[in-house]
């Protein structure tokens, strides 16, 4: 994936006169120094992040740890103190207003907590907002906006007040404000807290099923940690001002890093987050046979094994005792158990309802190849794992 | 001992006695400039308010009352009119009316402009505020000396003064209206690249309107007070009937006239506060209203939806429940 956001060494000081707070922070101080010593607030404190286009980017931290400052900043609704913000290479930070202005115009859009509509305008007129800033001709925006409303769900609200919609519907309004003007990127700015958790989760099960098809680099602020490893694709837990763990979701549920991410991850439901590719163990070859070849696990004891042709397809499973009369003879064996076989994105809980005791469970790539073999053994371990405190060393984490 | 009167040194009322004088002599171009839009406006209202007919004015304002405001408001918009003929006061009445209608559109036309620029900068606030204090407290009839020097006497300083007295109101809720739009909103606007003047027209002013026309209300109050103090400077209108009946001692010819001005001041507060009262999410009520007048009563219902569809109804409630 190519790189869209770099944020390099971010500084967020409100202040008027930030040298002093800057000081003490690269002295070693940190926010509650500055805060003592100075009365100043420190908002962002050295962040570096990059977002790949493409990604749906959480930062996710509680209230006061810098995230939605971090989301200003993007878009200079914050004037960041310090540092560098590039845009598929080009610092956003020296900008000059005319230019900034288009920026917002047409490349960053904003998704708001509470919603941020006018109130005296129809939902179709605020979906149009944005391009009627752009000064896109009425006929032509309107088009586009009906077409957008369509793509949320709302084409029939177009001509309502946006205080005769819900309050899930008027996100989606929200959403398809941003969406009207094709930015490629994405703020959204707590943009389903204000929700109520039905409601949540339907917008953002919409989110990733629009994200799909639309592709935009979306940097999405939560302090919710669930919702965070429900669509980031990458996550930033922030505290205090700064980035105290960045990563994949699977990768910060098994390697907090810290009792602060720790804290999050305890609850987390691990067999809806880890997928079978993340547990699975590599296969050796067993015996060769005239079919193909017969796989087992490399470091598991195999009651059964699978039965595989040249393109690693799987044929059927064979119990042990057959391989090791196919060693001793080297003929022909024939399918003899029955086996499961699941895609290597399937989480572990659907692989736990199609689970049967004896039946060797096969993962299958895109292209239907085995890439690798799954136990009920592992699964229960990944599902009761508890992140590793110091010392302890955690297991691999998920590629 | 130091006694009060002791201090009583500097000769102020001779400074700005002075001052007055002097900017009365040497700028009189420039008031005869700030005379003469006010003059013109003015005897062109007096003319076509003058010229409507008594019946048509009365079916005319309750059909307006009727449409703004509701039909008690319209009822006792026409009896008002009616009781003030009935008085023998009705041609004094539409000079008043005239004199506020005058009044009331440059207020606006100033009063407006200063409270959006008010509400740009705290700078200007800063300044504005102790301004609009002391035009608000200083009794009405300080303002007549000043005016009566710089423009002379009769019903066009009067017009002056009445703007200046009923100006602040307007400035205050105009800066105050915009002030008090959603941050939020405003930060959606920017985020969304709005310059400044597409801020102003798209989001600060169209959700000031309720509270500006507040402010309307207020100055529509205000003038229609101050209308009847600057009889005393020449002024005529509903105000000169009173004060003919005070100084003949004549105390039925002026409880007439003071009558006629509560009923006309009850009349326009409530049409005009019908005006600005919120209708959260609608169009500002006087857009919508103006609507409404264009296009008849039943048109300002909205459409009604089609059926929602599944998940939005499910949504909505949810929501409401």
């Amino acid at each position: 994936m190519t790189e869209r956001l770099r944020i390099e060494n971010l500084f967020k000081i409100f202040a008027d006169a930030p040298q002093r707070a800057q000081q003490i922070l690269a002295a070693g101080g940190d926010k509650n120094s500055v805060f003592e010593e100075l009365g100043v607030v420190v908002g962002l404190d050295n962040v570096s992040l990059t977002i790949p286009a493409g990604a749906t980017y959480v930062v996710m931290g509680l209230s006061g740890s810098g995230k939605s400052t971090l989301a200003r900043c993007i878009n200079r609704l914050n004037e960041p103190t310090a540092g560098k913000i590039l845009l598929d290479g080009q610092d956003i930070l020296t900008l000059d207003e005319a230019t900034l202005r288009q920026l917002r115009r047409t490349r960053i859009s904003m998704v708001f907590q509470h919603f941020a509509l006018l109130p005296n305008k129809r939902v179709i007129e605020n979906v149009e907002f944005g391009l009627k800033l752009r000064g896109v001709a009425p006929k032509e925006r309107r088009l586009r906006a009906e077409e957008v409303l369509a793509v949320v769900g709302l084409a029939r609200w177009s001509g309502h007040f946006p205080h005769e919609l819900s309050g899930g519907m008027r996100q989606r309004v929200g959403l398809a404000r941003a969406l009207a003007t094709d930015a490629d990127i994405l703020i959204m700015d707590e943009a389903f807290s204000a929700l109520d958790p039905l409601i949540r989760n339907e917008m953002q099960d919409e989110l990733l099923r629009l994200q799909q098809t639309l592709h935009k680099t979306i940097l999405f602020i939560t302090h919710d940690f669930q919702e965070a490893l429900k669509i980031g694709t990458r996550i930033a837990i922030m505290s205090e001002g700064k980035v105290v763990r960045e990563g994949t979701p699977q990768s910060i549920v098994l390697e907090p890093g810290s009792d602060y991410v720790a804290a999050f991850t305890r609850d987390v439901d691990r067999a809806r987050l880890f997928d079978a590719a993340s547990v699975m163990s590599k296969f050796e070859t067993l015996v060769e046979v005239p079919q193909g070849i017969v796989v087992g696990a490399a470091d598991l004891p195999h009651e059964a094994a699978l039965l595989l042709d040249a393109d690693a397809h799987v044929i059927g499973a064979v119990s042990g005792a057959d391989v090791v009369k196919a060693r001793s003879t080297g003929g022909k064996i024939a399918p003899s158990c029955d086996f499961v076989c699941v895609p290597q994105n399937t989480k572990l809980v659907e692989i736990a309802r199609s689970y049967r005791t004896g039946h060797p469970i096969g993962v299958l790539d895109d292209g239907g190849r085995l890439v690798g073999l799954l136990d009920a053994e592992q699964i229960l371990a990944r599902i009761g794992s508890m992140p590793m405190r110091d010392g302890d060393g955690g297991r691999d984490a998920a590629g | 001992m130091l006694r009060a009167d002791d201090l009583a040194i500097f000769p102020i009322d001779a400074w700005i006695q002075d001052s007055v004088r002097w900017v009365a002599l040497n700028l009189r171009p420039l008031f005869l400039a700030i005379k003469w839009p006010v003059e013109n406006l003015l005897s062109f209202n007096d003319h076509v308010l003058h010229a409507i007919p008594f019946p048509v004015a009365v079916i005319g304002t309750f059909l307006i009352a009727y449409r703004l405001a509701g039909r008690g408001i319209a009822a006792f918009s026409a009896i008002s009119l009616i009781a003030i003929a009935a008085m023998g006061v009705w041609s004094e009445a539409i000079t008043t009316l005239s004199l506020i209608a005058t009044a009331i559109l440059f207020c606006a036309a100033i009063g407006i402009p200063i409270g959006i620029w008010c509400a740009s900068s705290d700078r200007v606030w800063n300044v504005m505020r102790p301004i609009l204090d002391i035009m608000q407290t200083t009794p009405s009839f300080v303002y007549l000396v000043p005016v009566v020097m710089l423009f002379g006497v009769g019903t066009v300083p009067g017009g002056i003064a009445v703007v200046t007295a009923a100006a602040p109101p307007l400035i205050r809720f105009t800066n105050l209206g915009i002030r008090m739009v959603d941050r939020e909103i405003l930060e959606a606007g920017l985020a969304f690249g709005a310059d400044r003047r597409q801020l102003l027209w798209e989001i600060q002013l169209p959700l000031a309107v309720p509270t500006i026309l507040g402010g309307l209300n207020q100055t529509v109050l205000t003038a229609m007070v101050m209308s009847v103090v600057v009889a005393m400077i020449g002024a005529e209108g509903l105000g000169l009937v009173v004060l003919q009946g005070l100084g003949r001692l004549n105390v039925g010819r002026a409880a007439v006239g003071g009558i006629a001005i509560v009923l006309l001041a009850m009349m326009l507060d409530r049409i005009t506060q019908k005006l600005a009262e919120p209708r959260p999410g609608k169009q500002s009520a006087l857009m919508a209203s103006l609507w409404r007048l264009i296009r008849g009563e039943q048109a300002a219902a909205l459409p009604s939806p089609a059926i929602p569809g599944g998940t939005a109804k499910s949504e909505r409630t949810q929501d409401t429940a």
